[in-house]
């Protein structure tokens, strides 16, 4: 930990070098996905409810996902310029250094950029926690912290599985988008309202709807099962399997040439 | 010190005509070409030695130190490295090598070289007392004193250099690969670089393996010499054995080349 505040020292006074670019990236960063929310917005003008949920609702679920996303992509977005680090070498100077591979990709690369998405979140989130009218008590707040920790190692998760894949592939995998930008698209709204298909897919094979679609359930008050509360950790598990292809990939490592 | 028996190493490389035809063949049938990198190499170094390793481009020197230095899983053979398989041990094995790309940097490009060491010293766990010791006496051996003070990026291909080889000594490693570690210095550099390492190896003991294609470097430094090539081990001994007197290093070496049909 107090290695990785180091490197996180590092990347900062990286940062200030270059300020100028710094904060208008975190402007952009911060209206892209404003220009998303005035998507929602636009839309309940006209139709006011989504399949039962309100305006508030739609905007405290995306606030949530936004926040674990935007947190993932802080700190997990060494993986996703991973095809890179293999192929300038950058990964050969990993393995020679006494400490574990997935710790130096993740502390190789702090995308503080992404805080203009961050902040975009958390105003989201507190404005639908404000409007929600939620009956607050500590079990939901606890809900509310599972949630969005659950939707970071989640995002986490599919971006170590992306980086995993170049091993075999030596170059990104554009479709891996699918499941990281496609799920934040999707998530905006409750999983729930695009039929059970989609549900059942995004609960047994990329578990999105247990951090997003059965705690905000039991959040709203729609849901009374105790258990929904910790789904958001059962999610977790799925940084296993990613885990498992890395430490595989690991293996099969080649290399580039001199 | 270092072991190494059988090893092999293959690589498949898909190969293709130029053309945008022939690319979109290659799409959907591949043609793979096996290469042997690295086909039965066997040799030890002893502790303390400076060896030279040569051969022409894409001999597989790259890929052996690679292998020696964890980075790379071998297809079979067995390496021993203090007693360690590197890529077995990858975190142990590291801690007591030190490793310098020539093309590659190891120094984090934004900030000042001073920053860099100080994030080697917390990642090599480095004590405090060791590593005063040491970023003293390489800031003088290699006059780095203003150069700490600058941020990577700005600094010129030969003080880099003489940077990453201070970087990759912090640690006290047993043994220091250098892969390339001339390749374009002007002959100032050059020379100061192959003279701290002479100096590493006489006064510390430190086991020094160096991949090169300058011959001098091999010259002012290596009392022995491994020429491989086409993934074998073409010859091993000293610079006097391979040499008959008179002519220019270069010359004799691209006359083994030649010899062994390599080039």
């Amino acid at each position: 930990m107090r290695l990785y505040l180091k490197y996180f020292l590092i990347h900062l006074k990286s940062v200030m070098q270059y300020k100028g670019s710094f904060f208008a990236t975190v402007t952009g960063s911060f209206f892209t996905s404003f220009s998303v929310f005035l998507g929602v917005f636009f839309m309940f003008q006209r139709f006011h409810t989504v399949a039962g949920f309100s305006y508030e609702e739609v905007l405290l679920c995306y606030g949530i996902m936004l926040m674990g996303f935007s947190i993932a992509q802080m700190f997990a977005s060494g993986f996703k310029v991973f095809d890179s680090m293999i192929a300038n070498g950058e990964f050969d100077r990993i393995l020679c250094r006494p400490r574990n591979e997935i710790f130096q990709v993740l502390a190789f690369r702090i995308d503080f950029v992404r805080i203009g998405m961050l902040l975009q979140g958390m105003v989201m989130l507190v404005y639908g926690l404000l409007s929600c009218q939620v009956d607050w008590n500590f079990p939901r707040v606890l809900t509310v912290v599972f949630m969005v920790a659950g939707g970071m190692t989640l995002f986490s998760a599919l971006f170590l599985l992306e980086g995993a894949i170049a091993f075999f592939t030596l170059q990104g995998l554009e479709f891996m988008n699918v499941f990281t930008y496609g799920a934040i698209e999707h998530g905006k709204y409750p999983i729930g309202i695009y039929g059970r298909g989609m549900l059942l897919f995004c609960t047994f094979c990329i578990p999105y709807a247990l951090v997003q679609y059965y705690p905000l359930l039991y959040l709203l008050g729609r849901a009374d099962e105790w258990w929904n509360i910790f789904l958001p950790l059962a999610a977790c598990l799925f940084v296993l399997p990613c885990w498992v292809v890395w430490r595989i990939g690991v293996r099969h490592y080649k290399s580039t040439g001199s | 010190m270092i072991e190494v028996e059988n090893l092999c190493k293959t690589f498949r490389v898909a190969r293709r005509e130029a053309g945008f035809r022939e690319a979109v063949k290659a799409l959907f049938r591949r043609e793979y070409e096996t290469i042997h990198a690295l086909d039965n190499i066997s040799f030890s170094i002893a502790a303390g030695e400076m060896v030279g390793y040569i051969g022409p481009n894409g001999a597989g020197k790259s890929s052996t130190i690679k292998i020696l230095s964890g980075i790379l899983t071998p297809d079979s053979g067995l390496c021993r490295v203090n007693g360690r398989t590197p890529w077995k041990e990858r975190t142990r094995h590291v801690q007591e090598i030190g490793v310098v790309f020539g093309q590659r940097s190891q120094l984090w490009w934004d900030v000042p070289v001073n920053d860099s060491f100080e994030l080697l010293r917390e990642i090599y766990n480095i004590p405090p007392a060791v590593y005063k010791r040491n970023v003293d006496e390489l800031t003088e051996l290699l006059s780095l004193k203003q150069l700490l003070r600058t941020p990577a990026r700005q600094l010129s291909l030969g003080q880099r250099m003489r940077c990453e080889i201070g970087a990759s000594l912090l640690h006290d490693p047993k043994i220091l690969f250098l892969d390339e570690p001339t390749i374009g210095l002007d002959a100032v550099s050059k020379l100061a670089v192959r003279e701290f390492i002479k100096r590493l190896n006489q006064q510390r003991g430190t086991t020094v393996i160096l991949t090169t294609h300058d011959m001098q470097d091999i010259e002012a430094l290596a009392s022995r010499i491994i020429l491989i090539g086409k993934g074998r081990i073409l010859l091993d001994g000293s610079l006097e054995d391979i040499r008959r007197g008179g002519e220019q290093i270069d010359e004799t070496v691209a006359e083994l080349y030649k010899k062994f049909d390599v080039t």
